[in-house]
């Protein structure tokens, strides 16, 4: 139902290597400057190192109601350090010398707004950043930031809940680019026990609606999580465990260790 | 339809947008039901206590020597401010949608109060999230709230107050969606919100225009009010909108200085951005942070403001200005003597702007809307004017 990209970006070629080898794919979300800016490069080339296939890097914002405490936490301490979007993508370009990790720029609306979306655009494609998802920007209000984003190749990803209608998860689809991001639950962003049983009912509608590629995430932190998703969808993002890591040991490589262990089912 | 001009929208996450489509169609229906709409002015009348009077202030009138000024007395709304309107308006509309369990974010304490209120009469089940700082300077309405049988959840996340109370509240809804209606305070979050509170306060202009043309026989010149989301104001000023010789005044929390973080004034320090769901006016940093805000009334400090006010503004139909903390408090300390009504700190930054242009005004007629009564206060204006 939509058109092709002009070119295949990363994240469609990982996904399509993904859907060939069957694997259960790996999204990374980790807060950018969480806790300095020089330290989560040094986590993305972990995270890579380590086999995810997706990075997420995750803008913060003073307001981010859409998280629980975890990433909240992290959101503050990325704030405390001076973080801002232009150092992000700074940390992109570094990445970029060294690594093809698809990146994806995770955000809420206003500091994109601020920074202006023509320019964040520009700015996202040459420091060499691949997608870009919006937390409170629904299809309804999304044109001149997928128009934009568009211009540069930009993929857009949007979120579908378990709440969306099947006419949403339809607009959702036609205006996403690279995956479909599942959110597992009602709820805010957060390691849970179990895995929602909201979950695999919109993967069901979001079959029936799109040949997209799907991320499941909110809720994802354990081995036995990504067992049952694997051959239903095509990646698990892991947000909250990661950070979670993080705030707990800073260390890239107890990071590395923890996403293999993840992804090995140990 | 969603917009206010430019402003206004509709920014949450997806897992809110079905829910807050649902809401706004439950809401257009209730709009034209002819039963519901009997409830809620019988609640009005027979509960909260509209109309509520518009009083001549003729000794505060008689000092100044210029307008003549009257007071749209909110503050004998049951509860002791305007936010009752809306509150019963939404706690009907959540009933009627099947939702049993009723959230809400407060600043000041009225409209936690007001909501706690409602859901004891509708016998619906009531959280609120309220700022750790707001707890504080606003403890007896904790009190009440709790007395009423409401649960008062701190939030100690950012700044403490009104705004993060909001994110709390929203993190609540987005998980609880199912079962829970968002009982939102003011003009401000997505739409419907901004429309829908709007219209439960609008019954504040539709009495004031009747009884100011009974008692004068003309329009006023100038009506003024307090804007923090801007409830008050919009619900004063929303039926003198056509009558295009009425000037509107909006009175923002100048705080304690111009500098971003010292008051709460979106048109003098803010520029567009989007928080909590609505495009308008923010307080915000070069990098699109929200700014930490400051008003001696916590009612008024928030970095956002209603997206019609934003319009307004824009369209030149609405002018806004900022009182000092000292201003509103002295303003708070006048009204008292003058006429003896003691107003909320918030209502006083409307009675200060009145004070200061009313010597000028002379031939002039002027509205304020003392939006809530100062009981809730006593404690601030107790250290304040060290009485």
């Amino acid at each position: 139902m939509s058109a092709q990209p002009t070119k295949v970006s990363r994240i469609s070629d990982r996904f399509a290597k993904l859907r060939a080898s069957g694997q259960l794919g790996f999204v990374a979300y980790i807060t950018a400057g969480d806790p300095n800016l020089d330290r989560t490069l040094e986590f993305a080339l972990a995270l890579d190192e380590a086999g995810a296939d997706v990075l997420e890097l995750g803008v913060p914002f003073s307001d981010p109601l859409a998280d629980g405490v975890v990433i909240q936490r992290g959101v503050e301490r990325a704030l405390r350090a001076g973080t801002n979007l232009a150092g992000i993508l700074a940390l992109v370009k570094k990445l970029r010398q060294t690594s093809q990790l698809p990146v994806v720029v995770f955000s809420y609306l206003n500091p994109i707004l601020k920074y202006g979306f023509a320019r964040f655009a520009d700015d996202a494609a040459s420091a060499g950043a691949d997608g870009v998802l919006l937390t409170d920007v629904s299809v309804e209000e999304a044109t001149p930031f997928v128009e934009e984003s568009r211009r540069v190749n930009l993929d857009t990803i949007f979120l579908a809940a378990p709440t969306s209608t099947d006419a949403r998860l339809r607009a959702i689809a036609g205006h996403s680019r690279g995956f479909i991001y599942a959110v597992s639950r009602t709820g805010v962003t957060g390691a849970r026990q179990a895995l929602s049983s909201q979950l695999l009912p919109l993967i069901d509608r979001l079959r029936a609606a799109t040949d997209l590629p799907i991320a499941a995430g909110f809720g994802i932190s354990r081995p036995e999580h990504m067992a049952v998703l694997r051959g239903k969808i095509e990646a698990a993002v892991v947000g909250s465990a990661l950070v979670q890591n993080i705030e707990e040991h800073n260390s890239p490589e107890r990071l590395a260790a923890f996403v293999r262990g993840l992804k090995n089912g140990s | 339809m969603s917009r206010f001009g430019a402003y206004g929208g509709r920014f949450v996450p997806e897992t809110l947008m079905s829910p807050i489509e649902e809401l706004e169609h439950a809401y257009l229906e209730a709009r034209q039901d002819t039963a519901f709409q009997a409830e809620l002015d019988d609640l009005l009348h027979r509960f909260a206590g509209r109309p509520t009077p518009l009083t001549p202030a003729r000794r505060l009138t008689a000092r100044l020597g210029g307008a003549t000024i009257y007071l749209k007395r909110e503050d004998l709304l049951h509860t002791g401010a305007h936010k009752i309107n809306n509150c019963i308006g939404q706690a009907l509309l959540a009933r009627r949608m099947g939702k049993h369990r009723v959230i809400a974010e407060t600043g000041a304490g009225q409209h936690g109060v007001a909501t706690a209120t409602v859901c004891a009469l509708l016998g619906l089940e009531c959280v609120v999230y309220m700022g750790e700082e707001d707890m504080s300077r606003q403890s007896l309405n904790v009190a009440r709230m709790k007395l009423l049988g409401a649960d008062v959840v701190p939030v100690g996340s950012g700044s403490k107050t009104l705004k993060d109370a909001i994110n709390e509240a929203m993190r609540d809804w987005v998980t609880n969606v199912e079962t829970t209606y968002y009982l939102l305070g003011s003009v401000l979050g997505a739409h419907p919100y901004p429309l829908m509170v709007r219209d439960f306060h609008r019954v504040i202009g539709v009495e004031a225009r009747a009884q100011i043309l009974e008692a004068e026989g003309r329009l006023p010149d100038v009506l003024i009010a307090c804007v923090g989301g801007g409830s008050n104001a919009i619900g004063l000023f929303h039926a003198f909108i056509p009558d295009s010789s009425v000037r509107m005044v909006g009175v923002e929390a100048g705080g304690r200085g111009d500098a971003l973080g010292e008051h709460a004034a979106r048109f003098r320090g803010g520029s567009p951005g989007v928080l909590q769901g609505t495009y308008t006016y923010v307080l915000q940093d070069a990098d699109g942070q929200i700014a930490t805000t400051h008003s001696v009334s916590a009612g008024l400090d928030y970095p956002a403001i209603g997206p019609e006010h934003a319009m307004l503004r824009d369209a030149k139909r609405a002018d806004y200005v900022a009182c000092s903390d000292r201003d509103a408090l002295e303003a708070c300390r006048t009204l008292a003597r003058t006429e003896g009504i003691i107003p909320a700190l918030e209502s006083s930054h409307a009675v200060a702007e009145a004070i200061r242009r009313a010597p000028s005004a002379k031939g002039e007629l002027f509205i304020v809307n003392v939006s809530g009564r100062g009981d809730k206060d006593m404690e601030i204006l107790k250290r304040e004017l060290s009485l």
